[in-house]
């Protein structure tokens, strides 16, 4: 009898430790990319801040924060197109908005707007998803269609940890597998699905490690290190580009914030743990200290960088305040390519309620 | 013009749009090599090779949240789920993904899919392999739910179905895909969504059937016809939406209406009709309408189904209660 068992070493991969040392293999425009991440992840920051202060005014609705996962999003969204297809969850608005979501728009939802489901015309990114894993599947169809329309595009399905429990998890891995799919499966395991740690999630040492068992290739990466995500993601994405197939990245990490606006983390968890990840790996000081250790950074650009934050953050909020409401009716139209007869007889009926 | 039977007929619709739209795609459980476990996909796969129909792993739900990808991303996925009663292991796929990519994307990606299952009982099938759940769907906003009774329909429907830019759930009665053979014409053309049909005219009642109980509801037709009631047996066709003007024009005439199905009664599609019925034509109305549907029960074993399902006999009995009003 031969007995698997799972020997390999669950440290994920790292470029930058949480010194903001370099540990690994930086890419080619390191430097570049830096300066481009680290200031929008301060406005992504700032963004998230903020939102979380709204709702609590009640000037928005239900919002899940992604503090702590900016470098996970932002970094993985760096080496996708926007002729490639991304199907994200509601924790992914750093990375959406990164790849070309205006602000105002990543509010919509919470604001519980009808046109936050409609993603810009030049993005092939779907709405963010609410069921827990639903959307890997779409993903791997996405990614089929690219196949059967014969370009490199590919496909990127976004989730967290306790989608790993769910069906479609499997039937999406498992089917990307067998029909060698150029889909990323890209998991933010930010070690809390509400409530429930990871560890009763999966009895599995890593989430990466799955991968072994549908038969495609898995990478453990620190999440909260841009260099690291980069390099695991282009890896992933060139392999799938190449007809190569699918890729699981967990990307580990941690999520500062609460599941949602709707939930208090004090019940679930201890605020040392929580003061470790913010204190030592918190992404966006480590990318800071490393781009001061180039000489590429210090007080005056980070105070003229927050305040720029500020008022871009200041400016998506006056817009969405602004934007314009949708009558139901209007809404409605997009049920059916055409208005159902019963339909548009209960809007008429409605009349004005229906405004 | 040849004489084919419904699955001959679906199975030539199949490849009318294979050859036409090189981004239809037909898949699902053995459908290829085996050619589907009705012979509906036959030969499909040698004909258009392995890539456009497609033996997918063992895996309800993601047959169906990969044609939503595929849909969205610009192709036409055929998908097939092997016995209706399995749908349940899609029904978030179906009915909270499938449903509402227009309404979620208010129009800037659309997810327009067929999702073929055989369904229906009277063929002695293991547990779950007979179940009508029709409601389900056409509860669904979104969803487009179609059922053919006949040959002819069922080839016109299923080509109106993939070329439809929203989402279809095309049910196929089992017990009716070779029941009988009809004239079918060869080349390609299409029935409407939407539009029901009248199979029987007649003055004295209106029988509303849909799949299989329309050739139920035909014979309870000719049955009464030797009494002096006239009938009029009106085929749904699309469940969802509902051709309305049918209903109301049959009704208004008739002044009676029978109902009849083989899903449970309890929350079935028959009451929705009853309702519809009430909201266009109740003015007209001479009697109660009636139900003639399954036991509220899940679907029975094999021994026990004839009792089950509803029958000329009960249909009949139906009609002459509502004479008596």
């Amino acid at each position: 009898m031969q007995v698997y068992r799972f020997t390999g070493d669950t440290k994920p991969d790292q470029v930058l430790n949480e010194a903001g040392e370099v540990v690994g293999s930086l890419p080619d425009n390191a430097a570049d990319l830096a300066l481009e991440w680290y200031p929008f992840m301060i406005f992504c920051r700032k963004f998230d801040e903020r939102a979380q202060l709204l709702q609590r005014q009640g000037r928005l609705g239900t919002y899940a924060p992604f503090r702590g996962q900016e470098a996970a999003q932002i970094a993985s969204f760096a080496v996708l197109r926007p002729s490639d297809w991304v199907f994200p969850t509601y924790r992914e608005l750093a990375g959406m908005m990164y790849h070309g979501l205006e602000p105002v728009h990543a509010l919509l939802k919470s604001r519980g707007h009808p046109d936050s489901g409609r993603m810009p015309d030049g993005l092939r990114m779907a709405p963010v998803q609410i069921a827990i894993a639903a959307q890997i599947l779409h993903a791997v169809g996405a990614g089929w269609a690219c196949e059967l329309q014969q370009t490199d595009d590919i496909a990127v399905a976004y989730f967290g940890d306790g989608a790993t429990s769910e069906g479609d998890f499997h039937e999406g891995m498992n089917f990307a597998a067998v029909m060698r799919l150029p889909v990323v499966f890209f998991c933010q395991n930010n070690q809390y699905a509400i409530s429930v740690p990871v560890e009763r999630q999966t009895a599995s040492p890593t989430i990466a490690q799955k991968a072994i068992a549908y038969g495609v290739e898995g990478i453990r990466v620190d999440g909260n290190d841009v260099f690291a995500v980069y390099q695991a993601m282009r890896y992933a994405v060139d392999r799938a580009r190449r007809g190569e197939g699918p890729t699981l990245i967990e990307a580990v990490t941690y999520r500062l914030g609460p599941h949602t606006t709707a939930d208090d983390p004090g019940r679930y968890r201890e605020a040392a743990d929580v003061e470790r990840w913010a204190a030592a790996k918190d992404p966006l000081v480590r990318l800071r200290l490393w781009l001061t250790r180039q000489g590429l950074w210090d007080d005056a650009r980070q105070a003229a960088c927050e305040e720029e934050a500020e008022a871009r953050v200041r400016q998506a909020v006056a817009e969405m305040e602004a934007y314009p409401h949708k009558p139901l009716a209007e809404a409605a139209r997009h049920v059916y390519a055409e208005v159902p007869e019963g339909l548009a007889l209960d809007l008429a009926e409605r009349g004005k309620e229906a405004r | 013009m040849p004489k084919w039977t419904m699955i001959e007929a679906i199975r030539d619709a199949l490849a009318i749009a294979l050859r036409d739209d090189p981004r239809v795609l037909v898949f699902g459980e053995d459908v290829g090599k085996n050619g589907g476990v009705f012979r509906a996909t036959d030969g499909l796969q040698a004909e258009f090779g392995e890539a456009r129909v497609v033996d997918t792993p063992l895996a309800e739900k993601a047959i169906v949240g990969t044609a939503v990808g595929l849909a969205m991303a610009g192709m036409k996925p055929v998908a097939e789920i092997q016995f209706l009663g399995f749908a349940y292991e899609a029904m978030d796929q179906i009915a909270a993904q499938l449903a509402r990519i227009r309404f979620r994307t208010q129009g800037r990606f659309t997810a327009p899919a067929v999702i073929r299952a055989p369904y229906g009982g009277g063929v002695r099938t293991p547990e779950l392999h007979s179940d009508s759940l029709e409601a389900l769907f056409a509860h669904t906003p979104g969803l487009v739910v179609v059922t053919p009774s006949r040959p002819y329909d069922a080839k016109g429907l299923l080509l109106s179905a993939i070329r439809s830019p929203d989402p279809v759930i095309f049910l196929e009665p089992i017990r009716l895909y070779r029941a009988f053979r009809e004239e079918v014409p060869e080349g390609d053309y299409e029935v409407p969504l939407g539009r029901a049909a009248v199979r029987r005219e007649g003055s004295d009642v209106t029988l509303v059937a849909w799949g299989p109980t329309v050739p139920v509801a035909e014979s309870a037709a000719v049955q009464v016809a030797s009494q002096g009631i006239s009938c009029e047996v009106i085929d749904l066709r699309t469940l969802a939406p509902l051709d309305r003007s049918v209903l109301k024009a049959s009704v208004e005439k008739t002044g009676r209406a029978v109902i009849v199905h083989e899903a449970v009664r309890y929350a079935g599609l028959g009451a929705e009709m009853a309702a519809s019925i009430m909201d266009l034509a109740f003015y007209h109305l001479r009697a109660p309408i009636e139900r003639v549907a399954g036991l509220d029960t899940p679907y029975p074993p094999a021994a026990l189904e004839d009792a089950w399902l509803p029958s000329v006999t009960r249909v009949v009995e139906a009609i002459q209660r509502v004479m008596q009003d």
